[in-house]
């Protein structure tokens, strides 16, 4: 990345195909969003950062109820702001390619679910997780009720130490015989 | 030896530490292409090298120690041992030589007394001179810790607490900890001293076992490098690994292989790395020829992956047709337009007389009539003439080849298409998942709009909601008897529909073949329509009819849209057939008509030879000109007609279907609604859903009828390339402008291998008609390829005998005498029945093994806690015994045995400290005091792991195992 980010240099463009599973045209496009989200004086810093905000007015995520949780996981900020780098999100594109491997996608998914951070999922991840994917209207939203069925259930399936927690190898256990993660757990740009 | 036990226990426990962080995996990673800059950088390296140590808190890696030692060994032999300094204070540096030394040690004396010419053997002398020198100082080291207890008094304590001081000192300066560590720090000054008297002892040259380890080294990174990607780092970590493990690449492929292979070596680099940048460049230029990527994946970022499946399926289908196509145009019709003998030559080349005056009217062409009839679009138009042009073609038995081609191939990408969706579900216990599927991967990342996303919302809450439902199977099933009513009236209903369809399409053909029969000219352009628009007109109804049934039947939402696909199935193969059957008694009266006109031609040819060359009867007729001949009705292409019609029928109706119900009503819901007096947006007519399930199967039953007529038009694939290519534009233009993302998200991939099962059904059930008709019907006598033969199949058997050896002809007899044949069948069906029961047999062994796993998950829990209490218990006990021992120092200070017993206690508890200290575990140990007796250990943080999560990874044991051999060797030593 020069100072401008006009364009890629040759050399960075053929290692960033080496370390991403993009294609050319998919790295070239998404330097052109990039660029494009990056404000006037941003531009001139040598390692540019979108903060989240503008990052979340991309189309793609704008619907995304994990769409916080996915900057946060990409960012590399030290201030643990969610504001991603060139390099942070053509990780992210990476992980949510076509051609992503089944186990770097799953570490992925693993990582925006466990909401605390902690590295396991643990109820109250489960729980938000659940009010993610219900979305926010009342009408959707499950009763606490459901709820701790719905908990009680998955933790029956999938914690297979039977220790209150979905770790990262039993929910990449789960995630493999999964028909249509792979197909789902994509982000095109 | 005791201390071999002890370094023994720490490898191990260095190797699990490996598993339980990445910070490790990182630090060996650091470590290689430290290397790769220390050879050049020297002296310098010690120093980086001991930052590096502060950095990292726990001993590395097994590959980190060996690339270390390799390092190493490079290193001497490259600039000798000046290296060797104040790393080898580094815990690793320190236990591997200690691990060298044990090995070594049996066998020192004699080495001792070699003659030392080779390199390595020196330097491993000089290793164990180290080491010896190490042991000394270590032995004099514990007898002066002796000695300073032995002569225990408060001036001498003060002393050596100061010297504990100063160790700690130290300890900190290199965090990196080891138990053995403690008795080493003495060491240090003069293995320095040590080492700058080697500085000068290597010569340059690397022994085979250094190269090979260099080898391997290199071969790792490159593996390192490949596997990159797939690491979930920071982007900056993977550049700059990659940078560092390149830049070593470069510096040392060159390196291995001497002189000519040398040049060689660098050679063969050179080219791979052309390769895998051409091989890159050859995947970007793939992914960019794929047809209409860029418009299925905008419509996926819209509608979701349901939608887009469809697309791809569309695109896949065409994909097919294209090859279908390729075969019969290739191979078939341009032949035939090209060699064959021209239009005009021969009767069936030519349009009757009767016909000429209106053969090239629009709507004579259009119904496929007049001079398209006599094209090479039609099975009637090829000639029977074995071989064709001056390559010799035998045109009719590639006409039959490519007839059973296509279905051959078409079975064969079908089933392996399932084969491969099948392979990729997984398979087995599907159900076992159900819940966590339902959370985890029930969102499509892809949706990229708002209302698709609400959608999305709704109906994962009510999946929850009914998933919560079915588990607790509290279904309140109220009037059940009333339910059961509604559902049997329902599908009375439904058959009723079925029975009417079936019979409203036999009766439009048998009075289109009335009208056929009268002549198409005295009729209206609806009569002469009649059958492929009432065709359409159903298909496009009755689904219609069938949703509003299924609304009484109140079933599941996911089970009333299997029971409506399946019904919209058994309409249009019902449709199918019934048309099928219609077509069926045609051909008998065509043939009925046939035998008449051949008689009439016997008589008509009588009366020619007789009229006009009454004398020479053996000239022949040339005269007459070919519009001329009376002429069967070739019962073949009118087949192939018919197939014709109704796919043109069926495109027309789906192309403005999509017009008017999708483009039209969109436009008028949205500029009526400015003016109407309720909201048409979000109320009755509203825009439409894009209906992926009633479109799949419309493609797949117009790709059935292009299974059956394909033999009989050979233009059918051609129509159908074209076909599909319009409605993949215009479908894709009117999903993108005027449908709604559908109410009913249903999962893409799962009703993948539904949809093509069904095209298995279809291409089965439209061959069985096709295949019949080859089989059982003698060809036309005038028209066609076959014509003259008694059987279509007869091609092959003339073609055995005229082209092949004799021999070959009685193999081949041999072998489809049903005596072999009848066997082979039964061997296949049993091979069959093998591979199945093998398959559920594998299948139930999955499950044995996946309890079984659970089983010994639970055991190795309790083991764990069990073995957590014991080491909580021993702890106690010794730190009971320290006190004590602190109690007898203080009490009994008069007599020497005593004193000396305590000291030695002390000692021992010293120790104990120490090798706390050691291995930074005092926060540890003080927290399983705390935890132990009641939970089990802190699950470290699993991040960064993946990679190491290997498939076959045990989830859950690993962690917990690890956790606990960690823990473990550092108690029971005491």
């Amino acid at each position: 990345m020069g100072t401008t980010a006009s364009q890629l240099g040759k050399d960075l463009l053929s290692e960033y195909q080496e370390l991403t599973f993009l294609t050319k045209q998919e790295i070239l496009l998404a330097h052109k969003r990039f660029t494009e989200l990056l404000s006037k004086e941003d531009k001139a810093l040598p390692n540019p950062r979108i903060p989240m905000q503008s990052i979340l007015t991309l189309p793609e995520l704008k619907s995304n109820p994990f769409r916080k949780r996915i900057c946060h996981v990409f960012s590399t900020s030290d201030m643990k702001d969610g504001s991603l780098t060139f390099e942070d999100f053509l990780d992210l594109l990476s992980a949510f390619s076509d051609s992503a491997t089944l186990e770097i996608k799953s570490h992925y998914a693993f990582r925006i679910f466990d909401f605390d951070d902690d590295g396991t999922l643990d109820v109250g991840d489960l729980e938000k997780l659940v009010n993610c994917l219900t979305g926010e209207t009342d009408d959707t939203r499950l009763t606490p009720d459901e709820m701790r069925q719905l908990i009680n259930n998955i933790l029956e399936e999938s914690d297979i130490d039977k220790d209150g927690t979905v770790n990262l190898s039993e929910f990449q256990h789960v995630i493999s015989r999964s028909p249509d993660f792979v197909s789902s757990f994509k982000i095109v740009l | 030896m005791p201390r071999g036990n002890l370094i023994t226990s720490e490898s191990d426990i260095a190797i699990t530490v490996d598993n339980a962080g990445d910070e490790d995996e990182v630090s060996s990673c650091y470590e290689e292409h430290e290397w790769g800059k220390n050879r050049v950088k020297g002296r310098e390296k010690e120093r980086e090298k001991k930052k590096r140590g502060n950095a990292r808190k726990k001993g590395a890696s097994r590959a980190g120690r060996g690339d270390e030692e390799l390092e190493e060994r490079a290193e001497r032999g490259e600039k000798g041992r000046r290296r060797r300094k104040r790393d080898n204070h580094d815990g690793k540096g320190r236990e591997r030589d200690e691990e060298e030394q044990a090995e070594e040690k049996s066998g020192r004396a004699a080495k001792n007394k070699k003659n030392l010419k080779n390199e390595r053997t020196r330097k491993m002398e000089q290793e164990e001179r180290d080491t010896e020198e190490g042991d000394a100082k270590r032995k004099k080291k514990n007898e002066s810790a002796k000695r300073e207890e032995k002569k225990e008094d408060g001036g001498k304590r003060a002393v050596k607490e100061k010297a504990n001081a100063v160790k700690t000192k130290k300890h900190k300066k290199k965090v990196e900890t080891s138990s053995e560590q403690e008795s080493s720090e003495e060491e240090d000054v003069e293995e320095e001293e040590e080492e700058e008297k080697e500085k000068e002892l290597r010569p340059e040259s690397l022994s085979p076992e250094e190269l090979e380890k260099l080898k391997e080294a290199v071969d790792e990174k490159k593996k390192l490098i490949q596997t990159l990607r797939g690491k979930p780092w920071p982007m900056k970590k993977k550049l700059s690994t990659l940078r560092e493990s390149q830049e070593f690449l470069e510096k040392y492929e060159g390196a291995l292989g001497k002189g000519k292979g040398r040049r060689l070596y660098a050679y063969k680099v050179m080219m791979t790395k052309k390769w895998m940048k051409f091989q890159r460049d050859f995947e970007n230029f793939k992914t960019a020829c794929i047809p209409w990527e860029m418009k299925i994946k905008e419509i996926e970022s819209h509608f979701g992956s349901s939608v887009a499946s469809y697309f791809i399926f569309l695109r896949w289908m065409y994909g097919i047709n294209m090859i279908l196509f390729g075969l019969t145009f290739g191979l078939v019709m341009v032949p035939e337009a090209l060699m064959g003998r021209p239009y005009g030559s021969m009767p069936r080349k030519t349009v009757p007389r009767a016909d000429e005056a209106s053969a090239m009217d629009f709507a004579v062409l259009w119904d496929f009539g007049g001079y398209a009839q006599y094209s090479v679009l039609f099975y009637g138009y090829y000639n029977n003439q074995r071989a064709i042009g001056w390559l010799k073609f035998r045109m009719p038995l590639s006409y039959f080849l490519v007839g059973v081609g296509t279905v051959a191939y078409s079975y064969m990408v079908v089933i392996r298409t399932m084969a491969r969706n099948a392979n990729e579900s997984g398979g087995g216990d599907d159900n076992s998942f159900n819940f966590s599927w339902k959370m985890f991967t029930s969102w499509d990342y892809l949706i990229g709009n708002p209302e698709t996303a609400d959608n999305k919302f709704a109906s994962i809450t009510t999946s929850f909601k009914e998933a919560i439902l079915e588990e607790q199977e509290s279904r309140k099933d109220d009037n059940i008897h009333l339910t059961r009513f509604l559902r049997v009236l329902a599908n009375f209903l439904v058959m009723c529909c079925l029975a009417g369809s079936g019979y409203l399409i036999y009766f439009v053909v048998r009075r289109s073949q009335k009208f056929a029969l009268d002549g198409l000219d005295n009729h209206s352009w609806w009569e002469r329509n009649e059958v492929n628009m009432v065709m359409s007109l159903l298909g496009m109804f009755c689904p219609m009819l069938f949703d509003v049934i299924s609304t009484l039947e109140n079933y599941h939402p996911r089970i009333a849209l299997q029971w409506q696909l399946g019904r919209i199935f058994a309409l249009f193969l019902g449709n199918l057939y019934t048309f099928i059957i219609a077509l069926m008694d045609e051909i008998n009266l065509k043939r009925k008509e046939e035998e008449i006109v051949k008689f009439n031609m016997t008589v008509w040819e009588a009366s020619l030879y007789n009229g006009t060359v009454p004398e020479n009867s053996t000239a022949p007729p040339v005269t007459i000109h070919p519009a001329d001949v009376p002429r069967g009705p070739c019962w073949e292409t009118m087949v192939g007609q018919e197939f014709v019609r109704l796919i043109i029928s069926d495109t027309m109706t789906t192309y403005i279907t999509l017009l008017i119900g999708d483009f039209l009503r969109a436009v008028l819901v949205r500029f009526l609604n400015y003016c109407w007096c309720w909201d048409l947006e979000a109320g009755f007519p509203s825009y439409s859903e894009f209906d992926v399930s009633g479109n799949v199967l419309g493609l797949i039953f117009n790709q059935g009828m292009i299974w059956m007529g394909a033999f009989y038009a050979p233009c059918l694939p051609a129509l159908n390339v074209l076909r599909l290519h319009v409605s993949m534009y215009l479908q894709c233009w009117a999903v993108m402008c005027c449908n709604v993302p559908q109410e009913r998200v249903f999962k893409a991939s799962g009703s993948n291998n539904f949809y093509m099962a069904m095209l298995l059904v279809i291409l089965f059930l439209s061959t069985l008609p096709a295949i019949y008709t080859i089989v059982t019907i003698p060809p036309s006598f005038d028209c066609g390829p076959f014509s003259g033969k008694s059987r279509m199949f007869d091609v092959i058997q003339e073609t055995l005998e005229s082209d092949f050896p004799a021999w070959f002809s009685k193999v081949f007899s041999y072998a489809s005498n049903p005596g072999l044949v009848l066997p082979f069948l039964l061997l296949m069906v049993l091979a069959i029945y093998y591979l199945q029961s093998t398959s559920k047999s594998f299948k139930e062994a999955n499950v044995e093994l996946k309890k079984k796993l659970q089983m010994q998950n639970e055991e190795n829990k309790k083991k764990s806690k069990r073995a957590a209490l014991k080491a909580a218990m021993d702890l106690e006990e010794a730190r009971k015994a320290m006190t004590q021992a602190a109690e007898q120092q203080s009490n009994n200070n008069a007599s020497p045995q005593a004193q000396k017993d305590g000291g030695e206690n002390r000692s021992s508890s010293q120790r104990l400290h120490h090798g706390k200290n050691g291995r930074n575990a005092t926060p540890l140990l003080t927290d399983q005091e705390g935890q132990l007796p009641a939970t089990r250990a802190p699950v470290p943080r699993t991040y960064h792991h993946g990679n190491h999560g290997a498939p076959g990874y045990l989830p859950g044991i690993p962690r917990q195992t690890e956790a606990r051999v960690h823990r473990a060797p550092s108690l029971q030593r005491h």
